[in-house]
């Protein structure tokens, strides 16, 4: 079973905190991989929050590649962080030779660009990468957005802190929100991009869990837009659904539980909006899930959230003190992480609310 | 010695021989009261005896006549098999044989100059079925533990009516966030994924087709199942075109247009909306052929229904005023839709095709969101009359021509925007709910029957040629007859209980499949949970090849 955690703070908080959340849940998983993705970065990318950030792991090929795509596309290269790694015989990990975070400008004829115009060259401009790297695990690219860094390996999670020495707090390396899972897919091949959490732009999800509607998500999302590719995990669809609910079509937060676990048909038909509660369903029965599943995800507004499937409820638990509110697979996550909280205070989400944690740390319960 | 005649139809040219124990029959005549086709008769036969008068035996001859019961070596009048004779008869006496050496179909056209006809089944299917070969081999365990069929809740319901892509929803978002709708979305109503088929007043006798609505309001009202049932081509009664159990009726509309003049008469005074129009296109068992009613069957009430002469009634193959597809819908769809103010979803049923995916893209494309749905009627279909060369040797299977319908739409995706509907033997070997879930799968979103109605009313006909006697008005247990004595054979309300609990035994089937999978709604399109164990049908399905 995989297990999923996320850490929002009003403080910059070093990665070590999200290896420490997962490392007390490790019976639970199979110690197969670590991957995060942090946003509302802090240390030294903090000056370049408005830019965007490349998140790249690859061989020397694949960094010539990068360079001759991002040069071609005219991205000025601002800012460059390749981490300090530990190659230390006898670690469990399967590195690749460069992990390079690279901020760029954006091209000189996007100067006067809206903003939804630069989105959309981001994301091109990602999948291109992916595009011309992916014969023979040239590289890896998992996101390309400002003040957003993805790292992901396969391997012992404790290994791979060591490894990045992510293990060491400091203050250079460190986001106001983490997400965080420690497993590599069972269903499908082991693959980097098969590792939650899932980016897409601003957009990132995470599952622990089973998407037996997996097949019909899939055929669906594939041509609704460009940017739903791969489909390596079934988790996967659980992204492209949310970035499709609430970039592509516009609609609030709280509808993305009605598409993914709509209510039965018995229920919708008391409510005052069943009209639009049963326009929903129909029109996207095919991104509906079935089968056990928590997922969390975070908006391009930080925003922080969970949300359970309608019957089977795999765990999870919500945590928080004042400043920080961890969101974990099993508490004992959370006890790590914030020990000294009043655990009479945490949330276990039940099948029918999403968990919302906004940029003020106000948690909020939203009944579906 | 008598010349030989050759060429007059004896018992061995005839697809059934009686077989007779004149030693147990008691000559009651049951069996010739019963046999609706005239096929057995009273006859006289010399018979040779011997016998002894004396306390030792001293045999001695005679003969004498008796009275015996005989089939009769008639074109028209032969032993469809039914077993009529055999249910009624006290003593065993007499029952039917197929005669695997048959000439039947070579000589009545001999004779007759015309080719056979009959009602009901396609019977050269002698191959396994594919959706047989077919298995739900993705069973939920560790990872995905498999829902409770008796404690879980289940969605079992499928749309009916256009539906529109997300993003053309009418939808705007309020001060407080809520997204509220603003504008005329197509009517889509979700009802139970099995529709029972379109099956005429005139195909059917007035007690079997009230049974069946019987058995519809019965599962509706009390059970809870919103089972929809098609009125066929024919009209409905009048009184219930103006009652409350309209919402529960698909009206029909097929190339002869028979009974439509009472529906839009009714119109003004209906307190309800029916469930559906269902434009019928052509029909899976006789493709390209239309609607056959023969005048035996044009009944009194039938005429005042239709509002036709008693004569045989022949729809015409096609639609005589449409020449396309764009033409159907801008012409046909729009004015049924209209009819009704655009509140009832406007669907149309094809028969299986080469053709079909063609058909499905052209509607699918439609600009005016009026098709409602596509209804695929395969091969395995049923008819209440029809030609043996169109039943023989014209139609298509549906489970590949379904399967490509619902990739096509994939390939564009706009899978769901029309919902498909499957049907053509939907049921035939009995178990309805696994041939359902198993089209589930592959891309339907729900399924329609009508020959398997019959068969929980009691009907002997089956697919190997027994009976199927549907065209001549003889039905043998009063379904598909006009005749009176023969209606009162069937009592409508133990048919409408059979229904009512056929369908509660198959709404726990179809729990039963879902739960091993875990899905607590309809699994349409999921054909990764289902496994072939025949190689060409996993290739050509798309699915996966077990061995």
């Amino acid at each position: 079973m995989c297990r999923i955690g996320a850490i929002k703070s009003r403080h910059y908080v070093h990665p070590s905190q999200a290896l420490l959340l997962m490392q007390s849940q490790q019976k639970g998983h199979d110690n197969s991989g670590f991957a995060m993705v942090m946003q509302d970065l802090g240390g030294i990318f903090e000056n370049y929050k408005h830019l965007p950030t490349l998140s790249l792991a690859c061989t020397d090929e694949g960094l010539r590649i990068a360079k001759t795509i991002m040069d071609t596309r005219g991205f000025r290269l601002v800012h460059e962080w390749e981490p300090r790694t530990n190659r230390q015989p006898g670690l469990d990990i399967q590195a690749m030779p460069h992990y390079v975070f690279q901020t760029f400008d954006y091209p000189a004829d996007y100067a006067a660009a809206d903003q939804k115009a630069k989105q959309e060259l981001l994301l091109d401009t990602r999948l291109e990468l992916r595009r011309e790297m992916e014969d023979n695990c040239i590289g890896f690219v998992y996101s390309f957005w400002p003040d957003v860094i993805t790292l992901k390996e396969i391997g012992d999670p404790r290994d791979i802190g060591t490894f990045f020495n992510i293990w060491d707090t400091d203050d250079k390396f460190t986001a106001r929100v983490i997400t965080a899972q420690c497993r590599q897919n069972t269903n499908y091949a082991i693959v980097r991009y098969a590792a939650h959490p899932f980016f897409c732009q601003g957009y990132t999800a995470l599952a622990n869990g089973e998407n037996t509607f997996y097949q019909k998500n899939r055929e669906f999302q594939q041509s609704l837009h460009r940017g739903y590719i791969g489909f390596e995990s079934d988790s996967q669809c659980f992204l492209y659904t949310l970035h499709h609910i609430h970039r592509q079509l516009g609609w609030p937060l709280s509808y993305y539980k009605h598409v993914i676990t709509p209510l039965p048909f018995k229920e919708m038909v008391r409510r005052e909006d069943q009209d639009q509660l049963l326009a929903m369903r129909q029109s996207l029965a095919h991104l509906e899930i079935n089968g056990p599943n928590t997922i969390i995800g975070v908006l391009p507004d930080n925003t922080l959230f969970t949300c359970c499937d309608a019957k089977k409820l795999r765990p999870v638990v919500v945590g928080r003190d004042a400043d920080t509110v961890v969101l974990s697979s099993e508490v004992c996550g959370i006890n790590e992480i914030l020990p000294d909280r009043n655990w009479e205070t945490d949330i276990y989400p039940n099948e029918r609310e999403i968990v919302v944690i906004d940029n003020n740390l106000e948690v909020q319960r939203w009944k579906q | 010695m008598e010349t030989v005649k050759i060429n007059d139809i004896a018992c061995n040219d005839l697809p059934w021989k009686i077989k007779y124990h004149p030693e147990r029959c008691t000559l009651c005549g049951a069996c010739i009261a019963a046999c609706t086709f005239d096929a057995i008769g009273p006859k006289m036969e010399r018979r040779r005896v011997t016998y002894t008068d004396s306390a030792t035996p001293e045999p001695k001859t005679r003969f004498c006549a008796q009275p015996v019961i005989a089939q009769q070596n008639s074109i028209k009048n032969y032993c469809r098999g039914c077993g009529v004779c055999e249910r009624v008869c006290p003593n065993n006496a007499i029952s039917s044989e197929r005669n695997p050496d048959s000439r039947f179909s070579v000589a009545y056209a001999t004779v007759t100059a015309s080719g056979p006809k009959r009602g009901g089944r396609n019977n050269l299917e002698v191959q396994a079925r594919t959706l047989d070969t077919l298995r739900v081999g993705r069973i939920s365990q560790m990872t995905d533990p498999s829902l409770d069929a008796q404690r879980h809740t289940f969605d079992c319901l499928a749309p009916l009516g256009r539906i529109l892509p997300a993003g053309n929803l009418p939808l705007k978002q309020t001060a407080d966030g809520k997204l509220i709708k603003d504008g005329h979305t197509p009517p889509v109503r979700w009802i139970y994924p099995v529709i029972i088929g379109d099956m005429s007043i005139g195909a059917l006798s007035w007690r079997m087709w009230e049974a069946v609505a019987m058995a519809v309001a019965y599962l509706n009202e009390e059970c809870g199942l919103p089972v929809r049932m098609c009125s066929g081509e024919g009209g409905m009664p009048v009184r219930l075109l103006k009652s409350k159990y309209l919402k529960y009726m698909i009206l029909q509309i097929a190339s002869g247009h028979f009974g439509w003049n009472r529906i839009i008469q009714a119109m003004p005074h209906m307190v309800e909306d029916p469930a559906g129009v269902l434009i019928k296109i052509g029909q899976g068992a006789k493709p390209g052929d239309g609607g056959l009613l023969m005048a035996a069957k044009v009944a009194e009430h039938i005429q005042a229904i239709r509002g036709v002469p008693k004569a045989d009634l022949l729809s015409p193959p096609n639609h005589q005023g449409l020449y396309s597809i764009e033409e159907s819908v801008q012409k046909m769809f729009l004015s049924f839709n209209a009819a009704f103010k655009f509140r009832v979803p406007v669907a149309i049923k094809v028969a299986a095709s080469a053709t079909s995916v063609s058909v499905f893209n052209n509607l699918v494309r439609d600009p005016y969101n009026i098709v409602g749905g596509f209804f695929l009627d395969g091969i395995d279909g049923g008819t209440g009359a029809a030609h043996d060369i169109s039943l023989d040797h014209t139609g298509h299977p549906v489970v590949s021509k379904l399967r490509d319908c619902y990739l096509a739409a994939v390939a564009q995706g706009r899978q769901g925007q029309i919902p498909l509907w499957a049907a053509g033997g939907m049921g035939k070997t009995g178990n309805l709910a696994a041939d359902a879930f198993k089209m589930f799968c592959l891309g339907a979103n729900g399924v329609f029957t009508g020959k398997l109605i019959l068969q929980m009313a009691g009907c002997l006909g089956n697919d190997h040629s027994r009976c199927n006697a549907c065209n001549t008005g003889l039905c043998p247990v009063g379904i598909t007859t006009q005749q009176p004595v023969l209606v009162k054979r069937l009592n409508p309300e133990r048919v409408a209980q059979n229904i009512v609990n056929y369908f509660l035994a198959m709404d726990g089937e179809l729990r039963k499949l879902m739960a091993p999978i875990g899905n607590s709604s309809l699994p349409v399109g999921r054909s990764d949970c289902l496994v072939s164990s025949d190689k060409a049908v996993a290739d050509r399905l798309q699915v996966q090849y077990v061995c």
